[in-house]
């Protein structure tokens, strides 16, 4: 086996870039939800020493010797340049799992009967730069964990110029690569882990190498015994083409200002279990438990904390927006908590079945609606057109706790509206 | 001893599949085995979907190429740019529309007769325009 890690370099700040010449170069930052805090920095920020996670008050207050761009997360345009890159690279090799939404694995077994593995992963950098404009690092292994330790390495020591390949044929180099790697830096190696790991005496990714599979399997699980083995070159973990069904769906926001009001939290809800339901029938799935929660923040001074969830059990599956929004309603009503302000909320469907199929219940207050699933489906339909939406009257018409997103780009590949300009000179 | 042998398998059951489908005792249709994809427009104007980019044209009209204030250009970025083709090039932190000559020297001819061929010494091109979109109906 032989797997390819692709990454690409600063993903968000670089995707604002690409069809904006006036800010290839510049340092241009990424705010996250509710333009919180930095999540993304291009080269340029990283210099001025702006760190990740940097509140967008604070970086305000600071000075900095040229203008800093911000931007609010415009997920559209990433995801659009997501699958852009996803498509270059399977142009060239056919089997990539996507793994995040800048992170792709690649089944690059063989290859080297053609080209070496490097100059495959050159190839796969010019080609994904010349079409997307995005540069892409490429770290390569005989497992995943390699794969992305590979990567690592690429990334911390420029003289790869972005590609490295552990190869069974060179053990010298990867044992010399894992002796420099710290171990929480290993794939699947948190921070909880690291800690023990460390009490124990194993600090780097080359000591976790050597400790004896048994035993980590003993004191952690088997999952840290596979990184284990695959850090040994032995392949554990396959490639996942097509994602795994989803048993969970989660919709939740943290709002634009605190929600105080009945009203607003039941607009809120609205909104998220109408996005929830929709997903759920993309994912052709029906659902039978319905929770929401709810938390102030656990920040707020003078504030005493409250969080709870509260979940209503169906007797007959449903993907039905009515059904969800109802019993989403019903759990509202048990956790709400007048005087409070509410910072987040959320909704969770859980227990799905692949069909609505299921034993009725003569007495069941929730009966199955006539013609649902051609009302949704017109629902649906209308709002992917990309031509209007229709939504819920219970989610009210212009909510004022809306995410705050003011400083967002033009979704350049995703609306008309906003396409990129040229002036003809 | 007694040994118990299974019972033979019956070696003469045939299974026959039975057909759902009905077959029409009609005239079949003349066409049917003659049906094509109709023709759709991103097959002539888009060469490869994942490095095209639209783009709207801003500015005074160019009735030599064609090409109007508002019209969608079709711009691939992956595409090799060769001498004469209409480019959307980087200048001053903007595009613009222009033709590029690689021949004598690389340049920028100007769309407009307003302004000069350039000459830059980094030719910032984004990608070659394939197409363009004018509609001459109902605006946008």
């Amino acid at each position: 086996m032989m797997f390819a890690l692709a990454d690409v370099n600063s993903f968000y700040a670089s995707c604002e870039a690409v069809l904006n010449p006036k800010l290839r170069g510049k340092p241009l930052i990424i705010l996250s939800n509710n333009d919180g805090c930095c999540v993304a920095r291009s080269a340029a920020a990283k210099k001025l020493g702006i760190k990740m996670g940097m509140p967008w008050f604070q970086i305000q207050q600071m000075s900095f010797p040229e203008k800093v761009y911000a931007f609010s997360s415009n997920y559209s345009l990433y995801h659009s340049f997501s699958q852009r890159v996803m498509s270059h690279l399977e142009e060239l090799s056919p089997r990539v799992e996507q793994y995040s939404v800048d992170e792709m694995f690649i089944d690059i077994r063989s290859i080297d009967n053609c080209m070496d593995f490097e100059t495959f992963g050159h190839q796969l950098r010019a080609h994904v730069l010349k079409g997307t404009g995005l540069t892409i690092g490429v770290g390569m292994g005989p497992g995943k964990v390699l794969a992305k330790a590979a990567q690592w390495a690429s990334k911390e020591w420029p003289q790869f110029k972005g590609v490295l390949a552990l190869t069974p044929g060179n053990p010298r180099r990867t044992e010399k690569l894992l002796s420099l790697m710290p171990v929480q830096e290993v794939w699947g190696c948190g921070s909880r882990i690291s800690k023990k790991l460390n009490l124990m005496g194993i600090h780097t990714a080359l000591q976790l190498a050597r400790a004896n599979p048994t035993f980590i399997r003993k004191n952690f699980s088997v999952v840290l015994e596979r990184i284990c083995r695959e850090l040994n070159g032995e392949s554990c973990i396959s490639l996942e083409e097509a994602p795994p069904a989803k048993q969970q769906i989660i919709c939740s926001r943290s709002f634009g200002e605190r929600i105080t009001t009945y009203e607003a939290m039941r607009q809120a809800v609205c909104q998220y279990a109408e996005r929830a339901a929709e997903k759920l029938r993309g994912e052709h799935q029906y659902c039978r438990h319905i929770s929401v929660f709810v938390k102030t923040s656990p920040f707020a001074v003078n504030e005493i904390y409250y969080s709870n969830v509260a979940t209503e059990k169906l007797t007959t599956p449903t993907r039905d927006t009515r059904d969800i929004i109802a019993a989403a309603m019903k759990s509202l009503d048990r956790i709400w908590d007048d005087g409070r302000r509410y910072a987040k909320a959320g909704i969770m469907l859980n227990d799905f079945t692949p069909n609505g199929v299921s034993q009725l219940d003569l007495f069941d207050e929730v009966q199955p609606r006539p013609a649902s699933d051609a009302l949704m489906h017109v629902l649906d339909g209308i709002n992917n057109s990309g031509l209007g939406k229709v939504w819920f009257a219970g989610r009210g018409i212009a909510p004022e706790w809306q995410m705050k997103r003011d400083m967002l780009s033009p979704s350049y590949t995703t609306k008309w509206s906003d396409l990129p300009v040229a002036s003809i000179r | 001893m007694l040994h118990i042998t299974p019972a033979a398998v019956d070696p003469v059951k045939v299974s026959l599949p039975l057909f759902i489908e009905r077959c029409p005792a009609g005239f079949p249709s003349p066409c049917a085995d003659y049906a094509d994809a109709e023709l759709d427009l991103n097959d002539y104007c888009i060469k490869k979907k994942s490095s095209t980019f639209f783009v709207r044209a801003i500015g005074n009209s160019m009735n030599d190429i064609g090409l109007h204030s508002g019209d969608l250009m079709v711009v691939d970025k992956a595409e090799e740019a060769h001498h004469g083709d209409i480019v959307i090039a980087e200048i001053d932190g903007e595009f613009t529309v222009k033709r590029l000559l690689l021949t004598p020297r690389p340049g920028l001819q100007a769309m407009n007769p307003n302004f000069p061929t350039i000459y830059p010494e980094n030719l910032q091109i984004f990608g070659v325009v394939m197409a363009f979109v004018h509609k001459t109906r109902g605006g946008e």
